[in-house]
Formats: structure tokens, C-alpha cells, sequence
């Protein structure tokens, strides 16, 4: 079963790998990855806001946990995305998937990034150390990475 | 038509000055495309926040929709910028 969380709160990444090697003994490999806050030193950022639409966005998650979990065999899956306010080097997103070998758990892991940002409902906001603030724009190479993985 | 809830989010939401409305909409207005041309023409916010119908997605019932999808009385129809999640 997929666990899918949407929350304000940090979450603890040690804590959810060692969930996800609890899926039974079938687990062979655990794969993850963690999304962070970054500041670019040409265009020092102050804070980042991750905006989204509650009454769509853990049914949305759930579906791509869901794809995931069928396409790649999983044992399990993690997907954790957080929203509000939150400051460079804060963590925004974990992914991770325990499968039976190491493949289907490392292509799994950049399935559920892949389509989290295409198809998952949070909108960013920069707050820049000049004062200036913008709305992240969403980037092609975002659309092709997700478009490579095929429709479903 | 029964009114429809509709939301705003990111830079619709602030365009338009509000993050949801319910509203009447006139027979006329069968699709998410027709809902955008017919909100576009309501006042100044409106037609900023629609200015640029490519830059404009949509979803209705909390599912991803296209132009073409058709609504129904009572739906709820979210109008966002592409999502920049992740």
C-alpha cells in the first residue's frame, strides 16, 4: 500500500526508508529521493511557498503512488509533499519505493518525481532577497522528462 | 445552469482577487473552454488572470480537464497556472 502524506511539518527521511524496508522480506532494495530548497547565489532566494489544492491534491499523489506501484511491481511506495512556507535547505518533497531488486525501485523512485511535478496540484512562489517576488514558472524539460514515462 | 464553484489558484487566484466564487453561468457556457471565455469578459481581474488561455489549466470535480470537457450543474471547476510541484 502506498503511503501518501500532504503536510506543512519536515518529515524525518531515515524514518521512512526504514518504513519502507518493512514491506516484507520480498524487499531486495529501497530507492528514494528528497527535494530541497535552493538558492541560487546569482538570485539569493528568502523564502519559498508552495501553494496547492487540498481537495485534489492527496487523491492526485495517490494516483501516481498507485501507477507507480502497479507499473514497477512495488513492495511499497512513499510520497511525501509538503506546503507552506518554507526557507533554502528545508526539504519539500520525499519519494521512495521498495521493490524485489534495485531497478524497478531506482525507476520507480524518478516515475513518482516525474509525474509529481507535472501532475501533481502545488503551485511555488520565490520571495528573492531583493524583495522581489515571482511564481516559478513550469519548465519543459519538466513535461518531457514526465512525457518519456507515456500517458496512463 | 445551477452555479458552478470555481477556484482560483497561484496567479489566477491574484488576479482575480479571490480564491473561489459561486456563479450562475448562462445556458450558453457547456465546457471548460466556454467557462473560460465567459469568465474572461467579466471585469478587469477576469480578464487578466485569462489573458493567456495557453498559460491556463484547469480541472473540474478535482480532475485534470481540457477545453473540451463538459460541465454539469454543481461542478466545481479550479482554474491554475502548469503545476511546479516537486
Amino acid at each position: 500500500m502506498a503511503v501518501v502524506r500532504v503536510q506543512a511539518e519536515n518529515f524525518d527521511p531515515g524514518a521512512e526508508i526504514a518504513a519502507l524496508g518493512a514491506n516484507g522480506a520480498g524487499v531486495g532494495g529501497i530507492a528514494s529521493f528528497i527535494g530541497v530548497v535552493r538558492s541560487d547565489a546569482r538570485r539569493p532566494l528568502l523564502s519559498l511557498t508552495l501553494e496547492h489544492y487540498p481537495a485534489m491534491t492527496l487523491s492526485a499523489i495517490t494516483d501516481i503512488a498507485e501507477q507507480a506501484e502497479m507499473r514497477f511491481s512495488l513492495c511499497g511506495c512513499t510520497v511525501i509533499h509538503r506546503y507552506g512556507t518554507l526557507l533554502p535547505g528545508d526539504r519539500i518533497v520525499f519519494v521512495g519505493a521498495a521493490a524485489a531488486h534495485r531497478r524497478p525501485a531506482l525507476e520507480a523512485t524518478e516515475f513518482l518525481i516525474d509525474w509529481l511535478k507535472t501532475r501533481a496540484p502545488f503551485w511555488k512562489k520565490e520571495r528573492l532577497k531583493d524583495g522581489d517576488e515571482e511564481w516559478v514558472s513550469a519548465l519543459e524539460v519538466d513535461d518531457e522528462a514526465a512525457a518519456r514515462w507515456g500517458s496512463g | 445552469m445551477a452555479p458552478l464553484r470555481i477556484m482560483y489558484f497561484a496567479w489566477l487566484r491574484e488576479r482575480t482577487g479571490r480564491a473561489s466564487e459561486d456563479i450562475p453561468v448562462p445556458d450558453g457556457v457547456q465546457t471548460v473552454g466556454d467557462l473560460m471565455a465567459w469568465l474572461r469578459a467579466r471585469d478587469a481581474g477576469h480578464q487578466a488572470a485569462f489573458i493567456n488561455p495557453r498559460l491556463v489549466r484547469a480541472a473540474v470535480n478535482q480532475v485534470f480537464a481540457g477545453p473540451d470537457t463538459a460541465l454539469s450543474p454543481g461542478d466545481e471547476v479550479a482554474f491554475f497556472p502548469p503545476v511546479t510541484g516537486g
